[in-house]
């Protein structure tokens, strides 16, 4: 059924809204379902938790908004904040007796719409109608934009990927792009309705991303506008509008990458740590998987949030509600750099970088909560350089998922360079173009520099299922490889939004090259590519990056221009910045 | 009693309570509740508060002779506690809880119960009030049996 907009209830909007009321105590129950009913909504009750969570899933598209309390007996309001958030991304709204700014921080930070302090008045509840509206008006956007490149993905990565692609990227973008490209696949009346004027599905294929990528590092993020991509793409069919709305969501992809990253930074356990280039190659990979082509892989990543570990708990904590809200975990630092993932030691902390790490495609929105969510908390935004990237880059290499062949640790660098060697062509391209990915194993050698590890973590941003158990550990070292790549990539001039990706990657991939090795730039392509093998683990990539990011990358973490510096810390001047992240933002801005 | 002596008498019981602090704005919004769907909405309510903080208060009421006093789970009680008083307009006994969430807070075990016997005579002097009040509105019957202030 259709959200409130399509519904038969759209007519009188919002009288009608679904709302599904939880709270242990009875008398507000009672109190609130009178309320609700009073403002002509549909309204259900439940007195626990569990029991809420259970008739969600059961009837899924049966609500249209979530009001729980936050204390309860069978389980905390923050975590059915966000299972809802993820699993169906529903709006919710936190109540409680309690006010203080720091439990009010927490459901915002968990994806809350919005927090009432009990006694709740009826005029609070009469306005709540807006959450979902708000709601609606962005997935509209995003599927638009999204679309084309979910099919893409579907194609790509074959049936079980998918699932586990949607799985990780969670709700957000697929249950709210399945819904809507179910049904308005045919009949865009659910998007047309609202929200910007649909005109034909752009289907953003890898191809065409890598393109966009490709235009938008060339230009150089910061110069980046719809028009001048549009001429430099060179595709006739495309128009100004679809190449904006596709920037802008690349622009979240990436700030959300960027936020993972500092999200996993500060999680930092997960650092990929050492292997450095496996990181980078396998973040980067994961994400530009996504995007570039490799997307089975990076799906893969985004989706597991989280790697080892934690990342499950945490990165589904943090994509969660990163999804949801891109909450915002700390990670709101994330730090870009997908491409980073400079897998060794450079950490990526580079979060800052683009948060959304190539993988960014995936699930596009999951994916890039996810990458927040790997992203050690500790990064609150922007300071996040280290580990940021880890995180994303984290594409876990080892993950199971997805990349079968990132053999994780060991492999990785053999990996990255085989995987590179396809992506390459994928990702590579969107990175530079020039770079030709020559085996990621280049990235290496430079994230080892990076001193700390350069996890890449690639937390698969959306993805929030945690498809690839990925280690993310084991990533590090698949990833090693590619940073060298990373770097080549990253140091391709700082496009736009590439340049987030590359930031990130550059981040990755400076975290790696600080060390020493300079001269990534060649093998940014690879380390793409890695990256996009790495989707899987990506998610892994998330958590482990963390650690990695902490420490060395705060250099590679740079950049993240445009979105993700927001908090960035970058504070070292970081060279990187000129670097074009193209590979890896393609890589994820895929979805 | 005349009817409309009975509605003086009600108005009457009814202001007392606002003016003396024991209900507060939420009793308002809880009486614009009630409607015809639901006559006795305010009624119901209050009955569900009592009846379900009568588990709550036995709760703090055992933690509070453990020794030594756990002041999380304390806080914890009365947090709950507190949102259930709140969801009637209790002003009086809501205040008690957050006094004692302060004493929690401060560790300060014998503040918590002194506070604690302070706030079981609120709450049983406010279920009086309110029983004998509810119990004149239904004398009076379906109709409205209280004004609304202002």
């Amino acid at each position: 059924m259709e959200t409130g907009f399509s519904s038969p209830r759209t007519d009188a909007f919002p009288a009608g809204l679904r709302v599904l009321v939880v709270d242990d105590d009875l008398a507000w129950l009672r109190i609130l379902e009178k309320m609700l009913k009073k403002c002509s909504y549909e309204v259900t009750t439940c007195c626990l938790a569990i029991e809420a969570l259970d008739l969600l899933r059961e009837r899924k598209d049966g609500f249209d908004i979530v009001i729980s309390d936050v204390n309860m007996p069978d389980m905390d309001g923050f975590k059915l904040l966000e299972h809802v958030g993820l699993e169906m991304d529903l709006p919710v709204i936190m109540m409680s007796v309690d006010g203080e700014t720091s439990r009010v921080m927490r459901g915002v930070q968990h994806g809350a719409c919005d927090y009432l302090l009990k006694p709740i008045r009826m005029k609070e509840l009469r306005n709540i109608w807006q959450h979902v509206f708000r709601k609606r008006i962005h997935e509209v956007r995003d599927i638009e934009s999204h679309e084309g490149i979910d099919e893409i993905q579907m194609m790509r990565y074959g049936s079980d990927q998918f699932d586990d692609w949607h799985l990780l990227s969670g709700h957000d973008l697929t249950s709210g792009k399945k819904r809507r490209d179910v049904d308005s696949k045919h009949d865009d009346k659910d998007l047309g309705d609202h929200s910007s004027a649909k005109k034909a599905r752009v289907v953003w294929t890898v191809d065409l991303h890598q393109k966009f990528v490709k235009a938008v590092n060339q230009m150089g993020f910061d110069k980046v506008g719809p028009k001048k991509i549009l001429d430099l793409m060179n595709v006739p069919w495309l128009t100004r509008e679809n190449v904006a709305s596709h920037l802008q969501k690349y622009r979240l992809y990436l700030s959300r990458l960027q936020k993972e990253n500092d999200l996993k930074a500060s999680f930092g356990g997960i650092k990929q740590s050492d292997s450095s280039s496996k990181d980078p190659a396998g973040n980067l990979s994961l994400p530009n998987s996504i995007k570039m082509q490799q997307n089975d892989s990076a799906s893969g990543i985004y989706g597991m949030p989280g790697n080892k570990t934690l990342p499950q708990s945490v990165d589904q904590k943090i994509h969660e509600s990163d999804l949801k809200g891109i909450v915002s975990l700390s990670v709101m630092e994330t730090k870009k750099a997908p491409i980073h993932d400079i897998p060794d030691p450079s950490k990526v902390s580079s979060s800052r970088m683009v948060p959304n790490h190539p993988f960014g495609q995936l699930e596009q929105e999951v994916k890039y909560a996810r990458f927040n969510s790997s992203i050690p908390k500790q990064y609150a935004w922007s300071q996040v350089p280290e580990v940021q990237f880890k995180q994303e880059h984290k594409i876990h290499h080892r993950v199971e998922n997805g990349f079968n062949h990132l053999p994780l640790p060991g492999l990785q660098h053999h990996v990255q360079v085989d995987f590179i060697q396809p992506t390459p062509s994928v990702s590579s391209r969107p990175f530079n173009k020039e770079r030709e990915k020559p085996a990621s194993i280049e990235i290496k050698p430079s994230y080892n520099n990076f001193s700390s590890h350069q996890t890449i973590q690639v937390a698969p941003i959306g993805t929030a299922t945690n498809l690839f158990p990925v280690q993310s550990e084991s990533y590090a070292i698949s990833f090693h490889t590619p940073a060298p790549t990373l770097t080549a990539t990253l140091s391709m001039k700082n496009h736009g939004l590439n340049q987030i990706f590359v930031n990130e990657l550059e981040s990755a991939q400076r975290n790696l090259i600080s060390g020493n090795c300079s001269g990534f730039a060649s093998s940014d392509g690879d380390l793409i590519s890695c990256l996009l093998q790495g989707n899987s683990y990506a998610t892994n990539v998330e958590l482990q990056n963390k650690e990695s990011f902490n420490h060395n990358c705060p250099e590679l973490f740079v950049e993240t221009p445009t979105c993700l510096n927001d908090a960035q810390r970058f504070d070292y001047d970081y060279p990187w910045e000129s670097m074009e992240y193209p590979v890896i933002d393609q890589g994820l801005f895929i979805v | 009693m005349e009817r409309s002596q009975m509605y003086r008498q009600l108005a009457n019981m009814r202001k007392a309570l606002f003016d003396q602090g024991f209900l507060d704005e939420q009793f308002v919004q809880l009486e614009e509740l009630q409607d015809d769907a639901n006559p006795n909405f305010v009624e119901e309510i209050v009955t569900l508060f009592y009846r379900d903080s009568t588990r709550l208060i036995h709760n703090i009421e055992q933690a509070l002779e453990k020794n030594p006093l756990d002041f999380t789970k304390l806080d914890s009680y009365m947090h709950q506690f507190k949102g259930s008083t709140t969801s009637i307009g209790a002003k009086k006994v809501t205040n008690e809880c957050t006094q004692f969430r302060e004493y929690c807070k401060a560790g300060n075990g014998e503040g918590c119960k002194r506070t604690f016997e302070q706030l079981k005579k609120e709450y049983a002097l406010l279920k009086k009030k309110l029983e004998a009040y509810f119990q004149l509105a239904r004398q009076i019957g379906p109709v409205e049996s209280a004004c609304r202030p202002k």
